[in-house]
């Protein structure tokens, strides 16, 4: 992509679900380039507002911009063809082998097998996948490998920006800890504006330089991770960052 | 993969285009036996004069062929003067002369030949034994034995021509009445549960169960002299066509058509080798196809009517589905709207489509066509509206215009779903396509209806057994497209 990492900002943006609000008043800027969790418990909104940010949900009131542009309806394809978006389950499409999967936008880009094949090599070498793995179909590969390719096509085009939704949400603690690795490494390879969705706290002070903490559709703390810890905004912060059990290492 | 299943659907439309009209005359017979074997009278003698015929089989009754016949769809059949005057032409009295009638036909381009020499009209009967017993030769020798049992078919029974003119044209007063199925009007006759019934002149069983056909001295039955009807532009532009016509005229007595009808009806014989022997040609002068040659004839006919149906149902249903897909709201009326036309009677269908389509391949065609689109459109539907809402959402994040989506993603997820509805609609599609003879479209189900009207089940079976065995081979060819159609991911078993 010609242009640099993408400014996101919502301001003052509200959505209803159903009867309780999804996000109540929110205004947060996501700077280019910056690499931004958003934690909280389930139902906080967090993913409401990560799908705001490319037009899968629309706010009730308030508004989303992009690069400092009102988003419009009809801008959002061209704003999706420059993002990478991944989902828990990843978002593979089972009648497509990996490969497939991951050529799908760039083909439709007019990019010719070489490239595509080439970028493809270096994502999954990036990502830790063996070669091979690419000619199977989602259904024949593992769930941490499922999630590897559903990075890979994120990132295939070079995107603006890079919004994940419980990117490691499905994954068993092992597989997980080895994806946080390369993530980390990705987020800091990349000139891509960075966008998170997560509710394991320690894996967003791990990934991002910036934790935003929602509760109930609020904001309730916007900082950095060494700042949140040190000093907690209110009661439900301090009940979130206790919330985790600490267990001994053990030596290898 | 789309690619794969347009090869399959050209090649399942291009079996069903191998078939073609021509312009020969074409006459056309109703679905009972005297009517098919005066056509092949004509078929056959129109041969000696050097013209080939191609003759339409069993269209149906009057209507279908007084309609095919103004709309040129055939160019004669055998009708009956009393039909005419009392269905056909309405502005005439039922007992116009020839000449009036003639004049009547000629103003909507149609001809009338003369007689060709019997009447099929309603008459009594008694057994040859009672009638030499009482001496009954008339109907008005009956007036004198009120004692004798009357079995008379229902619809005689109701006629307005029928049993309550003639009860008083006569003065009869019969003691006992019993309505009956005139089917087994004879075999009450011939075993002695009704003494006198009613009866078609030209019936089969006339001679075969000793009859004595009592003589209308009085002249209450109004008259049925066989003619045919033809176009009058036919016959100028094809000399050897209305030469035909006129040398039939005045030669099949009452008592030749009857024995005619009873080779047919009682002793199973071929109408063709009948209609031969009557002109006193060799049977065998005529192309009577072989039954590998009459099977293959009608395969192509009936995969024309499935294949040319089915691949116009695909063409539009598709696009409908993937449209009611799209705007929920509308797709369910669209969804209810297919539904109300599946509903609807084929015959009832054929019916309305007649006015339209005329008769033939091309009204069968169109009802298959409607009653095809159901089961396509909902299939489509539903195949796409069944792929997760996750994937659906992915599809959209990745910023590919809709079309692309479709095309690469959304499609072949419902492909599975989609050929299933396909293969639905070809599998009804062979059945249904039976009924088509009804209108004279051919294929399997000709030797069906044929059968029933001759109560000759190898006959039915020539046609049932072929219906059934291409049903079956369209479900399997419509499993093995579903397979080949079906992406290989979406084959294998999901793993963790």
């Amino acid at each position: 992509m010609t242009e640099g990492p993408v400014l996101f900002s919502v301001e003052r943006v509200s959505k209803r679900h159903g009867s309780g609000l999804a996000l109540d008043n929110v205004s947060l800027r996501f700077e280019p380039g910056s690499v931004t969790a958003l934690i909280g418990s389930s139902g906080a909104g967090k993913s409401t507002l990560l799908r705001m940010l490319i037009g899968l949900d629309w706010p009730d009131a308030g508004q989303v911009t992009v690069d400092g542009q009102p988003l419009q309806p009809d801008g959002r394809m061209a704003l999706r063809r420059r993002v990478g978006y991944v989902t828990q389950d990843g978002g593979l499409f089972p009648h497509l082998s990996a490969r497939d999967n991951l050529a799908l936008l760039p083909r439709h880009l007019g990019w010719n097998a070489a490239r595509i094949d080439t970028r493809a090599q270096e994502l999954a070498e990036r990502m830790q996948l063996p070669q091979d793995l690419l000619r199977r179909f989602p259904a024949e590969l593992s769930g941490g490998q499922r999630q590897r390719v559903a990075v890979m096509r994120a990132l295939m085009t070079d995107p603006a920006a890079l919004l994940l939704d419980e990117p490691l949400g499905a994954l068993d603690p092992v597989v997980r800890f080895d994806l946080q690795e390369q993530l980390r490494q990705v987020f800091a390879d990349v000139a891509s504006t960075v966008v998170l969705v997560t509710h394991d706290l320690p894996e967003a002070a791990f990934l991002a330089s910036r934790l935003v903490l929602l509760h109930q559709g609020a904001v309730i703390q916007d900082s950095s991770p060494e700042e949140l810890f040190a000093h907690p905004a209110n009661d439900f912060a301090r009940r979130f960052i206790n919330a985790h059990r600490d267990l001994p290492q053990v030596r290898p | 993969m789309i690619r794969r299943l347009v090869v399959a659907l050209a090649g399942l439309l291009l079996c069903g285009a191998a078939s073609s009209a021509d312009d020969r005359p074409r006459i056309g017979s109703k679905n009972f036996t005297e009517s098919i074997v005066l056509a092949e009278v004509l078929r056959l003698e129109a041969q000696r004069h050097g013209l080939q015929l191609e003759h339409k089989r069993a269209m149906g009754g009057s209507a279908i062929l007084w309609k095919a016949l103004l709309e040129g769809s055939i160019d004669a059949y055998p009708e009956y003067t009393g039909t005419i005057t009392r269905e056909l032409l309405h502005d005439l009295p039922a007992d116009a002369t020839l000449d009036r009638i003639g004049e009547g036909l000629r103003k909507q381009g149609i001809g009338i030949s003369q007689p060709l020499g019997f009447d099929d009209s309603y008459a009594l009967g008694v057994s040859q034994e009672l009638a030499a017993r009482l001496n009954l030769h008339t109907l008005s020798d009956l007036r004198a034995h009120p004692e004798l049992r009357f079995g008379l078919s229902n619809e005689f029974m109701s006629r307005g021509d029928g049993w309550p003119g003639l009860m008083a044209a006569y003065g009869y007063a019969p003691t006992s009445i019993k309505a009956l199925d005139h089917g087994l009007a004879y075999r009450a006759l011939a075993g002695g549960a009704a003494d006198v019934i009613d009866l078609y002149t030209t019936d089969a069983e006339i001679r075969n169960y000793h009859i004595q056909v009592l003589e209308d001295d009085r002249h209450y039955f109004p008259s049925y002299q066989a003619v045919w009807l033809y176009r009058l532009d036919a016959a100028r532009r094809t000399p050897q066509f209305e030469a035909s016509l006129r040398d039939l005229a005045g030669g099949v007595s009452l008592q030749a058509m009857r024995d005619m009808n009873a080779a047919v009806m009682l002793d199973k014989r071929d109408e063709t080798d009948v209609a031969a022997g009557f002109l006193g040609i060799n049977g065998s002068v005529q192309q009577n196809a072989g039954m590998a040659d009459r099977l293959w004839h009608r395969t192509l006919e009936h995969l024309r009517l499935v294949g040319i149906s089915l691949g116009a149902a695909i063409v539009f249903g598709l696009p409908i589905g993937i449209f009611a897909a799209r705007v929920r709201r509308l797709g369910q009326a669209i969804l209810a709207a297919t539904a109300v036309l599946q509903t609807i009677p084929s015959l009832a269908m054929f019916v309305f489509l007649i006015p339209l389509l005329g008769i033939g391949a091309r009204p069968a065609i169109a009802a298959l066509f409607l009653y095809s689109l159901l089961p396509i459109v909902r299939n489509t539907l539903s195949g796409l509206a069944s792929i997760p809402a996750p994937l659906r959402e992915a599809a959209a994040s990745l910023g590919l215009p809709a079309g692309v989506r479709l095309l690469r993603i959304e499609l072949p997820l419902a492909a599975r779903t989609i050929i299933a509805g396909i293969g639905t609609a070809a599998v009804i599609n062979v059945g249904t396509a039976t009924l088509g003879a009804l209108i004279g479209a051919g294929g399997y189900g000709e030797p069906i209806l044929t059968g029933i009207r001759l109560g000759n089940v190898p006959q039915i079976l020539e046609g049932a057994v072929p219906a059934a065995l291409l049903a079956l081979l369209v479900l399997a060819l419509f499993q093995g497209i579903e397979h080949l159609v079906t992406p290989r991911g979406l084959r294998l078993p999901a793993r963790n």
